[in-house]
């Protein structure tokens, strides 16, 4: 579960909360990230992962990358490591 | 029409980090120019700069407000944050519609520039921070501090290089003036203290390698500064009801364009500015007792500064001290303007004339009392700041002591 504890202490960051109180069921609502904030958040998924993440700020749900939960994002991490490694 | 007045300062600057300790050492002779700590100084022919030292940003924002402020929003914002606070307004009710923020800026973002080309040219890398554009926008400042204080009115920012500053106060006074505002939040911030932005200024050169020496015949070009002034601007009937205390009256503002040439300054240009500006703030010559040149220290600024002194002046041109503080701070490109404003409202309050440091030897072309190297002390009524910018784009403020 690395990729879930790297996604995860980057949400918390992001959130300014600790990582122990961010869970996989938590929603980035839940987690008072804002736009902003989720871009952020998947600069710094794509930096540490060494990854590109199909986002476009423009139609957030639109595109392949689930951000419902935490939960979700960690999967598509983990389904994009696979794919582009 | 209304009169203005000021009613809080701030800022931050290679003299200080305030206003006490920037007058402090303005009325010492202090320099605050000294070698350039930058990335990459080793490839730069010009080495020396007024930098802002013994600052950490981290000190006065947490990662995520720094991750949005390029270095020259942080100055802006550490300014405003002195000046609001020493104006005592809160913004609420009805006042924060009549309230704006009008700053100048030359660069903006340059440092946010500079660092992310570096990282996709030079270092090959392929994705950047997802805040760059804001970052780098030369609007960010004002936006942030109209975010910060609820300053719901009026805002932009004016970019007139060199000039930038006084333009930008001079519309906060016109407004607040007209009647369009009661409070305004200006100044002018600049942080191009950065390999690319040191680089550009060497293409012209017009930098001097070791000192920046306003009106001396040994003067060898300017040197750049880095930092932010900020004022609180007022309805004088708005900051009497309140009980204020009041720094100066702003008394005048004029501006022109040389229409002439791109970098080559105009005397005519220049001495309309300054006469529009003494006209505006209903001013006799033999009124104003100081003068806080443009005083680049580069061969052509000084000596058509001086020549448009003397013309608009005449015979009251040699009772008057005019002196170029950039010789102690640097020259501030967007943000100039606004530190030197401290120096004509330290001469109105206290008395006290900031000198024209690196002062070496005369120079029949500027044969002015420019207060060499020791300040003076002297009781002045009316003041006006110069700033002649590139582009041929003029804008000079008077000032009155309330």
């Amino acid at each position: 579960m690395r990729i879930e504890t790297q996604v995860i202490d980057i949400i918390s960051q992001q959130a300014l909360l600790e990582p122990s109180d961010v869970t996989t069921d938590s929603t980035l609502e839940d987690l008072g990230i804002d736009s902003l904030g989720l871009v952020e958040s998947i600069f710094a998924i794509e930096e540490a992962f060494d990854i590109t993440v199909p986002f476009n700020a423009n139609a957030p749900t639109e595109s392949d990358f689930d951000i419902s939960s935490v939960g979700a994002i960690v999967k598509a991490v983990d389904a994009l490591v696979k794919d582009q490694s | 029409m209304k009169r203005v007045v000021i009613t809080g300062a701030g800022t931050i600057n290679a003299l200080g980090h305030d206003v006490a300790t920037t007058l402090d050492a303005l009325a010492h002779g202090r320099c605050g120019i000294g070698p350039l700590n930058i990335r990459d100084v080793d490839r730069l022919a010009v080495k020396i700069g007024g930098q802002v030292t013994g600052y950490d940003e981290h000190e006065h924002f947490n990662r995520q407000q720094i991750s949005l402020y390029d270095r020259f929003t942080q100055f802006t914002l550490l300014a405003a944050a002195q000046a609001i606070g020493e104006a005592g307004l809160t913004f609420s009710g009805e006042l924060t519609d009549r309230s704006g923020v009008v700053l100048g800026t030359s660069g903006g973002g340059l440092n946010t520039q500079d660092e992310n080309y570096r990282a996709v040219y030079e270092e090959g890398k392929n994705r950047v921070h997802p805040f760059i554009v804001p970052k780098l926008m030369n609007n960010a400042a004002a936006s942030h501090v109209s975010m910060q204080y609820n300053l719901r009115g009026p805002s932009f920012t004016v970019a007139t290089a060199c000039a930038s500053s006084n333009h930008a106060m001079g519309q906060a006074f016109l407004m607040i003036r007209s009647g369009m505002a009661d409070v305004m939040v200006t100044g002018g911030s600049e942080s191009m203290l950065c390999f690319g932005g040191v680089k550009a200024w060497e293409g012209l050169r017009v930098m001097s390698k070791d000192a920046c020496r306003p009106f001396s015949a040994t003067r060898n070009g300017m040197v750049q500064g880095e930092g932010a002034g900020v004022f609180v601007f007022e309805d004088r009937d708005h900051a009497l009801k309140r009980g204020a205390v009041i720094l100066a009256e702003v008394a005048g503002f004029a501006m022109s364009s040389d229409a002439s040439d791109i970098v080559t300054p105009s005397k005519q240009g220049a001495a309309r500015a300054i006469a529009g500006a003494l006209k505006d703030a209903q001013l006799n010559r033999e009124d104003v007792g100081y003068i806080n040149a443009h005083g680049t220290g580069t061969a052509a600024n000084d000596k058509t500064e001086c020549a448009a002194v003397a013309d608009v002046f005449g015979r009251y041109a040699d009772d008057l001290m005019i002196s170029s503080t950039k010789s102690m701070h640097g020259h501030l490109i967007g943000g100039t303007g606004a530190v030197e404003l401290l120096a004509c409202i330290m001469a109105l309050r206290d008395g006290i004339i900031a000198p024209t440091i690196g002062y070496e030897e005369a120079d029949p072309e500027c044969a002015l009392d420019v207060v060499p190297n020791v300040a003076r002390e002297a009781k002045v009524s009316a003041v006006l700041s110069n700033a002649f910018a590139f582009g041929g784009l003029n804008a000079v403020i008077a000032l009155k002591a309330h």
